[in-house]
């Protein structure tokens, strides 16, 4: 342990929903995003699942607000070291969507990827069984532009980068390829619970 | 709509360069050497890091604090200095109301002391001086900013780069006294006399794009969420296409 002279920190509140190295951002919601936010109108914004699936699809606005609602409740965490405790995202959950399309057997991972063109990779695996959303609420009101309205993926387990903004769709791969932080020296699967921040890590 | 999608932008361009995943992965210990005041609310911190890799302008690194029962607090933070200073790193620190970190910097730091570094990190924002520059930063947003600037001097770049800095007022303008002509600042509190006050707006924004050089530039933004929104709808306004603005907000 390499101590800091005279370092003291914030009060210490034991808080075992922090994941290592991460801090409480309280009220804030800081905004990361590498490019310039879309303007995106619902009437334009369009989610398609295509590759290693049976029937490739793609929902509108309209018909993706038509499948069973579902909410996720609980704590974000940004790989630059804020977490926020206590969202409440609502939207429709993502195994909805997979159901429909059928994944192959051989299919082993995803590329999320934006309406802006930002990617992010992902197993299937965390995107399954509950885990993950496409997210057009935040506290009751429409997601934010800045923050990925009109939706976004959610894949709260994660570190946020791989809840990509904007999404615009997923392609299932036997194979994982790396999204755009990945390709910028980020980690693959990137789980804060063991700081997979960076490649390597 | 069976039909492939398409973004409409090329956004997901590579970074500028390959990353090093080794250095991006080891703490190193990194010891003060010397402390410059820029500002009432900024200071430089020049750190030793004897076996640092080298990073190019635009990067940033992690830098952890350890307290004595074994408490971290961890930051990102980008690098001021240009690549060329050997075994030795800047770092401008705004002292954030309340921050743990910049705090500690602010108020106990003195050369001699030694803190934790990884990195650099991320090849998104790096600016390798290939490219024309087009530069619009904010604050301490103005960082990594000036790492790309003092590259460009000290390689002496042929490259046309342009400085677009935005600061309350000529007191809060960190590193006043390095600014060539290639910088116009934009005061939005007060200014000297004969300069108007006001935010950054197109009309500071329209003369770069209108000289622009061949092939166009790549705009790097830094500042605020609120700024980075701000400027970046200027630069796209202007028309700079949208897949040449790379944004790096505070956060």
């Amino acid at each position: 342990m390499n101590v800091t002279r005279g370092f003291a920190g914030r009060p210490r509140v034991p808080n075992a929903a922090l994941p290592p190295g991460q801090y409480d951002a309280g009220d804030d919601w800081p905004v990361l995003s590498a490019e310039v936010t879309p303007e995106l109108t619902p009437a334009e914004w369009s989610f398609r699942i295509d590759g290693l699936v049976e029937e490739p699809r793609s929902w509108s606005w309209e018909q993706a607000h038509e499948l069973p609602a579902s909410a996720y409740e609980g704590d974000i965490h940004c790989v630059t070291s804020w977490s926020k405790f206590g969202v409440r995202f609502g939207g429709v959950s993502l195994d909805t969507f997979l159901d429909v399309v059928r994944p192959h057997v051989s299919a082993t991972h995803a590329v999320a990827y934006s309406h802006t063109g930002y990617t992010a990779n992902l197993p299937l695996a965390d995107l399954t069984g509950g885990r993950a959303w496409i997210a057009w609420e935040f506290d009751g009101e429409p997601l934010a532009p800045e923050h990925g309205g009109p939706a976004r993926l959610l894949v709260p387990h994660l570190y946020f980068w791989k809840s990509a903004k904007w999404i615009a769709g997923l392609r299932i791969l036997d194979h994982d390829e790396p999204g755009f932080w990945e390709q910028n020296g980020y980690h693959a699967r990137g789980n804060p619970w063991e700081e997979q921040r960076y490649s390597g890590d | 709509m069976t039909e492939t999608f398409t973004p409409p932008t090329r956004f997901a361009v590579p970074g500028r360069i390959d990353v090093s995943n080794r250095a991006a992965a080891v703490w190193q210990t990194a010891t003060i050497t010397e402390i410059r005041r820029e500002s009432p609310h900024a200071a430089t911190f020049r750190l030793a890091v004897p076996a640092w890799a080298g990073h190019l302008p635009g990067q940033h690194l992690m830098l952890r604090l350890t307290a004595e029962d074994g408490y971290v607090a961890q930051r990102h933070y980008s690098i001021a200095s240009a690549p060329d200073d050997a075994g030795h790193i800047e770092l401008t620190l705004d002292h954030v109301e309340g921050g743990e970190v910049s705090g500690w910097f602010h108020t106990v730091a003195e050369p001699g002391d030694t803190v934790e570094v990884r990195g650099p990190l991320s090849g998104f924002f790096a600016w390798p001086g290939d490219r024309p520059a087009l530069l619009i930063g904010a604050g301490s947003g103005v960082v990594p900013l000036m790492s790309m600037l003092r590259h460009h001097r000290a390689r002496g770049l042929d490259v046309p780069l342009r400085l677009l800095v935005s600061a309350r007022s000529p007191e809060e303008l960190i590193y006043a006294r390095e600014y060539g002509a290639e910088t116009t600042p934009v005061f939005t509190r007060s200014a000297p006399e004969d300069v108007p006050v006001g935010r950054m707006a197109a009309a500071h924004v329209a003369p770069l794009l209108a000289e622009q050089p061949p092939g166009g530039w790549e705009a790097y933004v830094c500042g605020s969420n609120g700024f980075a929104e701000h400027a970046s709808r200027l630069l796209v306004a202007a028309g700079q296409p949208v897949h040449r603005i790379r944004i790096e907000r505070f956060g």
